[in-house]
């Protein structure tokens, strides 16, 4: 994706290495907080005292149930069994990482992840121009419709589809026997791909004005003058997108992609509600949830779940350093 | 709390009184209800049609102030049930007086001490006459660990004109393999439940122990030791009547995620000819005709016999399920508890229960009632398959082996008699052993 960047940055002023949150237009890069102006220093103190609390607050509820899951995970230890409970050191992890289950559920959970979010980011951004283009007076209703998807709860939406699609009481087998391989007697949630096939059009129903409310923030950052003058020299629509919107956008896109992409990656209620992953469906929280929830091994099953963070925190990874998100670029620099 | 007092005090206007006990129940229902005082007993419910209200405040009202009974909802399948009384009995909590536990979870809760011991009195007084499937569900190591209330059992519905265009003698029970020829021949859908849940665990377990086999051999053993007899003659014999409903698409193209309900729909429509399913189906056709929604000549049509045979004149075993009565071990007043237990399972309320939410009752005495063979003419059949049942493997790994097998054989078509058993088998110890995950 990197590959979008234009060789020239059509925007001088963006700077894709500055320190986060120091927006000063004349500071120069520096690496060292040594160099740092009393400005700089002041303002860095204030985002402290401003976030600081926030911060502590988030790492108490975050940081406690994440270390408590990393020293359970290293027993043996059945809820209903609380005598026998043993250290087994990284036992656990040796069982879930040898056991093809464990890779399978691994795969579904990926193949949701890219497929979703490729398609809501397309969808997203056709939404996003619709929205931005809409005359002013239509402009409202629009984006009420368009959000209307997202404003409603999961387990709500899960069920909708799930009733849908759902052979005895569904309505889409009726609706679309006209396309080939569907007939009365298809049932969806009986094989994996036809399963998987809805959750991810449910998810993707649901998530896609997430992204496109991203991608339109974005949209609004881009000078009117850039597109302007490329309209001037002779661009093209397309050619215009993808010189100048695009690029310019990157931030904003890549943010949307990140986030998407985690939040897809932990998808559980669609999966859960409509099949419990059964045939070939199940994915890496609904894993987790089945070892401690269900079977109440409460050392395997936070062993998974710290397996699934250590994924989530890989993707942020790959995500910041490598397709260089800047978190807080989104904002606007200008 | 100072606003429960309050509303009390207004109880002596009658008009203020109603305004205030409505606002009672709502702070009952939101769950900010007065401070309990000693006598309060939380009865954790599953869902019906009301009817363990209905119980609970009858019981509060005989006892005469001695007790006072409140219900409290849990989840509406049985594996959630289990899973949120599981996680407060193991957090001790108190409030946990009543509890209307399924039967194969039981001995997950007994074995680590959960539930508090039953009173041997209670014990003699409240098993009398009490169907024999129930009472060994209600047991763990032989001895009783909670109270019998309401058995479910699963009995064959049919519908005279197919059986009757198919030749079948149903006065006489039936084999499995003369049901599937007879549907094979009349083109009609067998009701049975295919989907990856509980119901598929009910239908494995049913054939197995019809054909004189066991899921588990040795329920009492620990986790690393547990013995499974799935690969055996009943085993192979369990899977090949799966996979040939499966296979032959005798259960209708929705059989992968059919449950009870779905194989009720089914049996009602125009593809409907036998059924296993449990006594839930004759009120639930006759509210749908009262309603209009199904044709009345239905009603005519359906009949019932006991539970289809796997080998021919040998006793079938029919699924057993139900609800027994458990007291927390951590309960404020588990002496009260049981004394709420006696009059909640006492032989007028089981007959009401059924009457009014269709749950037939444990207790064989009940069914003399008269008015339960009005409203259920099949009471008979119910109490017969009742005393024929088999409980579901009685294992404090239940759930292991329980969702192992609903992994492994569902969905029917992809059932194989040579190897499924043994897959099956193999699957599920090594996840009791803790090689695998589940």
């Amino acid at each position: 994706m990197t590959s979008a960047i234009p060789a020239k940055p059509a925007n001088p002023t963006r700077n894709p290495d500055r320190e986060p949150g120091v927006q000063t237009r004349d500071t120069p890069k520096k690496k060292s907080t040594k160099h740092y102006s009393d400005r700089v220093r002041a303002e860095r103190k204030l985002g402290w005292i401003l976030a600081g609390p926030a911060f502590v607050v988030m790492l108490l509820v975050t940081a406690y149930p994440i270390l408590q899951a990393t020293y359970e995970s290293l027993f043996q230890f059945r809820l209903t069994a609380p005598d026998e409970r043993e250290f087994i050191g990284l036992g656990n992890y040796a069982v879930i990482l040898t056991d093809p289950v464990w890779w399978s559920d691994l795969w579904t959970t990926v193949l949701i992840t890219v497929i979703t979010v490729a398609v809501e980011l397309v969808l997203g951004f056709a939404l996003a121009l619709v929205m931005h283009k809409a005359i002013k007076s239509f402009r409202g209703i629009l984006r009420t419709a368009i959000l209307v998807p997202y404003g409603i709860i999961t387990v709500v939406s899960a069920f909708a589809w799930f009733y849908a699609f759902d052979i005895n009481s569904g309505y889409v087998n009726n609706w679309f026997s006209w396309l080939p391989g569907i007939d009365e007697d298809l049932n969806w949630f009986a094989q994996t791909g036809t399963a998987l096939f809805v959750i991810m059009a449910s998810e993707i129903w649901k998530t896609t004005p997430f992204i496109s409310l991203l991608l339109l923030a974005g949209l609004a950052q881009v000078p009117d003058e850039l597109s302007e003058a490329a309209k001037v020299d002779g661009a093209t629509w397309w050619e215009q997108m993808r010189k100048v919107i695009i690029p310019n956008m990157k931030a904003a896109i890549m943010v949307a992609v990140l986030f998407r992409a985690l939040d897809a990656f932990r998808i559980f209620d669609n999966v859960f509600i409509m099949t419990n992953g059964a045939y070939g469906t199940e994915v890496l929280s609904l894993l987790a949830y089945r070892q401690s929830i269900s079977r109440l091994e409460i050392g395997l099953g936070s062993a998974v779940s710290v397996l699934l963070f250590l994924c989530v925190l890989i993707i942020c990874f790959i995500a910041i350093k490598l397709f260089k998100v800047d978190l807080a670029g989104s904002q606007g620099g200008k | 709390m100072p606003i429960s007092r309050t509303e009390r005090k207004t109880r002596r206007r009658p008009r203020a009184a109603g305004i205030g006990s409505v606002l009672v129940g709502i702070l009952l229902v939101s769950g900010c209800g007065p401070a309990e005082s000693d006598n309060t007993l939380t009865w954790y419910i599953n869902p019906d049609d009301g009817g363990q209200a209905a119980i609970a405040e009858r019981c509060t009202q005989e006892s005469g102030g001695a007790y006072s009974i409140e219900t409290s909802l849990l989840p509406s399948d049985a594996a959630s049930q289990r899973e949120q009384l599981a996680r407060r009995l193991a957090a001790g909590d108190s409030s946990l007086d009543i509890m209307s536990l399924d039967p194969p979870f039981i001995p997950e809760l007994a074995e680590p001490g959960f539930l508090a011991p039953v009173p041997d009195d209670v014990a003699e007084r409240t098993t009398e006459n009490v169907v024999e499937g129930a009472l060994a569900g209600a047991t763990w190591k032989d001895e009783l660990v909670t109270v019998p209330f309401w058995a479910n059992t699963q009995i064959l519905w049919y519908r005279e004109s197919v059986a009757e265009a198919a030749g079948l003698d149903m006065t006489q029970p039936v084999t499995w393999d003369q049901i599937i020829e007879a549907a094979a021949s009349q083109e009609k859908t067998l009701g049975v439940q295919g989907a990856q849940a509980e119901s598929m665990t009910v239908w494995i377990n049913a054939l197995i122990e019809s054909a004189g086999g066991s899921i588990v051999t040795d329920p009492e053993a620990t986790a690393d030791e547990i013995e499974l007899g799935l690969v055996s003659e009943a085993g192979t014999e369990a899977a090949r009547i799966i996979s040939t409903i499966g296979e032959e698409g005798l259960g209708g193209p929705g059989l992968a995620t059919q449950d009870e309900n779905n194989s009720m729909i089914g049996f009602q429509g125009d593809s409907g000819s036998f059924m296993v399913n449990y006594p839930f189906v004759w009120p639930a056709t006759n509210a749908a005709v009262d309603a209009g929604t199904l044709d009345a000549a239905l009603i005519d049509d359906i009949g019932w016999a006991i539970f289809p045979q796997v080998t021919e004149g040998e006793e079938s075993a029919p699924p057993l399920g139900g609800i027994d009565l458990g007291v927390g071990a951590e309960s404020d007043n588990p002496a009260l508890a049981y004394e709420a237990i006696e009059c909640i399972v006492s032989v007028e309320n089981q007959a009401e229960y059924f009457i009014t939410n269709g749950n037939p009752p444990s207790n064989t005495e009940a069914y003399e009632d008269p008015r339960i063979e009005e409203t259920f003419p099949m009471a008979e059949t119910i109490r017969e398959s009742l005393e024929q049942s088999a409980p579901r493997p009685q294992t404090p790994f239940y759930n292991e082996v329980s969702t192992g097998l609903q992994q492994t054989w569902a969905p029917p078509a992809s059932v194989d008699p040579e190897t499924t058993p043994e897959t099956s088998s193999e699957f599920i110890t090594a996840v009791l052993r803790g090689e695998q995950l589940l």
